[in-house]
């Protein structure tokens, strides 16, 4: 085994930043998608994690874990159209059904997945680009999920799609100004409910990375927040799917940063390592928001921006 | 009182009572698609919380801190912020309260609990009021901030315990270093449950008065509805946002100091149980009256105590319970577009 010393710091950052960022990647497309047509769902940590419990639920019971992703998806469409459904009642306010959402998500997930705490399901397979390298460290950092490359298309698709085509065009005038899309003779409620589902069905994917690629198990610590760190990572994107890419790749990095300095043998500050990405999500909040303006790129009808 | 005022009142009343019980039938019908009877688990839910002194006393022990972290969501509501960071005030409140205890020993006793509960306040206070800064002049949303600052403050909890402040003693269960017994706080007196409980209600009445029935509180509330007519009317609204933030932290970071001074005796992991959660629950279905507080957090301190008897007798997960509270917290928020809406309590017109 070659001896990386320090330089195993930041190949373990990178190699994190290529694993861990797959869950952030899948949750702010979906929650850029929701917040595109004006409305927030803070209740993306519960589909998270109800995506996971599902996805390693299937993919045990029927032996394959693409399945497995499926169900995922499935189980938070429905939770997002939840979210749609409750939101559409006047005066009721999205942000607290958010938090509705993420205490009821994570509670019924942990209530069904009690039975596949012990049973190992069958997890994705892994795409290696390590290859060419000899050192082990290097074909490990390199080892990526195909959830990931399907993350990046997306990212892609969804840019081009908010620009060129006809439903990208409605989601964003909805989000933009609900009375305009009235007045064109479309129907705002019917809109938001379906991005959110659509939301949800992402970040039930993205849920399911964690319980079938990394880690790659089911337990009820799976997700730290993940969900709910998607949210600000998009105001930090500025709504744009390309850009959610990059933010989850130094998201990815942050939270990887613990255990890379560890497997260097400094364990010392370990809690406060893993502390990284949320200070750095409070850290890049303070420096990029004002109150003096709104974020350039905001969708007008965004509560959460105004 | 006017008649207005009356339908307002019972209209306020009516709707999140009728959705609690909306929440119970639901849970009753998920119970029976999975093969219970919902009957039986309705009265071991009342047997584990509300049938015996011992339940009774397991339900106060429980409502304790839930009135504390739900003041945490309920004040800053007032003023217009919806935060949702209690866990992280109550965890450092609690660490905080340990490490003055422990570095008090042998002072006498009511100094110690002093300092203790003015140690669990202030950093409370203080950490819950960043967050209403951040908002104020940063313009940084306070739901996301508070809720990232409860994962920094328990980061910065598991670090302290499981590293410097850690007693080498606690093999284990990492700790923090005994308060010993002579600063532990006692029982309310003719209770079996500890002093939390009368903290609790005391910080709500004071709550209760000082929004409802102060200018201070009235400024408050304009601010809340209103907070560019308030600017305009020339009240402060930073420092009013601040001290709404501040207090209710203040109430969260108690929580936390009664949890180790009357049931820990020192900090460990035990004390992130999701009192703080819980307590946002608690506060929207008491839509954020201090005074209403107090009969919601008991209610749903007993439904939580009957979670290991539901354990027990019907072998279901020890997330039953969360489930009940996801579905009544949903239906909560959906019954808030009913107000205004129900005929019955609306004033009747005056014919001109």
């Amino acid at each position: 085994m070659t001896e990386l010393g320090w330089w195993g710091v930041p190949l373990g950052v990178l190699g994190g930043a290529l694993r861990v960022s797959t869950p952030f990647l899948f949750v702010s497309l979906g929650e850029c998608i929701t917040e595109k047509s004006g409305r927030i769902n803070l209740g993306l940590e519960g589909i998270l994690v109800m995506g996971a419990m599902a996805g390693y639920a299937v993919s045990y019971i029927t032996g394959n874990p693409w399945f497995g992703v499926l169900a995922a998806g499935i189980a938070g469409f429905f939770l997002g159209l939840l979210h749609g459904l409750i939101c559409n009642l006047p005066k009721v306010n999205d942000i607290a059904v958010g938090i509705g959402l993420m205490l009821f998500g994570t509670g019924f997930a942990f209530f069904l997945g009690k039975p596949y705490v012990q049973p190992k399901a069958p997890n994705l397979p892994s795409l290696s680009f390590g290859a060419w390298a000899d050192a082990p460290q290097v074909q490990a950092a390199l080892q990526v999920s195909p959830l990931f490359l399907i993350g990046i298309a997306l990212a892609l698709f969804l840019a081009w799609a908010f620009r060129n085509t006809r439903w990208g065009l409605v989601v964003r005038m909805v989000g933009d100004s609900s009375d305009a899309a009235r007045a064109m003779g479309y129907n705002v409620n019917v809109v938001r409910t379906l991005a959110t589902a659509a939301g949800g069905f992402l970040a039930g994917i993205g849920g399911s990375f964690l319980s079938l690629y990394y880690p790659g198990s089911w337990s009820e610590g799976l997700s730290s927040g993940q969900g709910l760190m998607a949210v600000a990572l998009v105001i930090f994107a500025r709504w744009n799917p390309v850009h959610c890419f990059y933010a989850a790749l130094l998201f990815g990095g942050a939270g990887s940063l613990g255990p890379a300095l560890q497997s260097v043998g400094i364990t010392s500050g370990y809690y406060l390592y893993n502390a990284a990405p949320y200070v750095l999500t409070l850290a890049i909040m303070i420096a990029t928001c004002s109150t003096r303006r709104t974020l350039a790129g905001a969708p007008g009808e965004l509560s959460i921006v105004r | 009182m006017s008649s207005a005022r009356l339908g307002s009142a019972l209209e306020s009343l009516t709707i999140p009572v009728g959705a609690l019980i909306g929440a119970m039938l639901l849970f009753g019908l998920f119970m029976l698609m999975l093969g219970q009877n919902p009957l039986e688990v309705y009265g071991l839910i009342y047997q584990g919380g509300f049938s015996s002194a011992f339940s009774w006393q397991n339900t106060l022990s429980r409502a304790a801190p839930l009135i504390l972290t739900a003041l945490c969501v309920a004040l800053p509501a007032q003023a217009g912020l919806m935060i949702i960071g209690s866990e992280g005030a109550l965890v450092l409140g609690g660490l905080t309260a340990a490490v003055i205890g422990h570095a008090m020993t042998g002072m006498p006793p009511i100094s110690v609990k002093i300092a203790m509960a003015l140690g669990g306040l202030l950093s409370g206070g203080l950490w819950i009021a960043a967050a209403g800064a951040l908002r104020q002049y940063r313009g940084i949303n306070e739901t996301i901030s508070s809720l990232l600052l409860t994962y920094i403050a328990i980061a910065l909890f598991n670090h302290m315990v499981e590293g410097p402040l850690r007693d080498p003693a606690s093999l284990n269960k990492p700790s923090t270093a005994p308060i010993g017994d002579a600063s532990m706080l006692g029982n309310f007196p003719g209770l079996d449950v500890h002093w939390g409980l009368g903290f609790g209600i005391i910080f709500c009445i004071a709550m209760y008065i000082l929004v409802k029935r102060t200018t201070w509180g009235f400024g408050l509330r304009i601010v809340g509805g209103n907070a560019r007519a308030a600017r305009l009317a020339g009240l402060p609204v930073g420092p009013l946002v601040l001290a709404a933030c501040f207090l209710g932290g203040a109430a969260s970071g108690l929580a936390g100091m009664v949890e180790v001074a009357a049931v820990h005796g020192n900090a460990n992991a035990s004390l992130m149980a999701g009192y703080g959660y819980a307590g946002i629950l608690v506060a929207f279905i008491a839509r954020q009256n201090p005074l209403a507080i107090i009969p919601v957090a008991i209610l749903l301190g007993g439904i939580s105590a009957s979670g290991g008897m539901l354990q027990r007798r019907l072998d279901l997960p020890d997330a039953t319970v969360l489930v009940l509270q996801g579905m009544a917290f949903l239906l909560v928020l959906a019954s808030e577009t009913l107000y205004g809406r129900i005929k019955l309590f609306k004033p009747r017109e005056v014919a001109a």
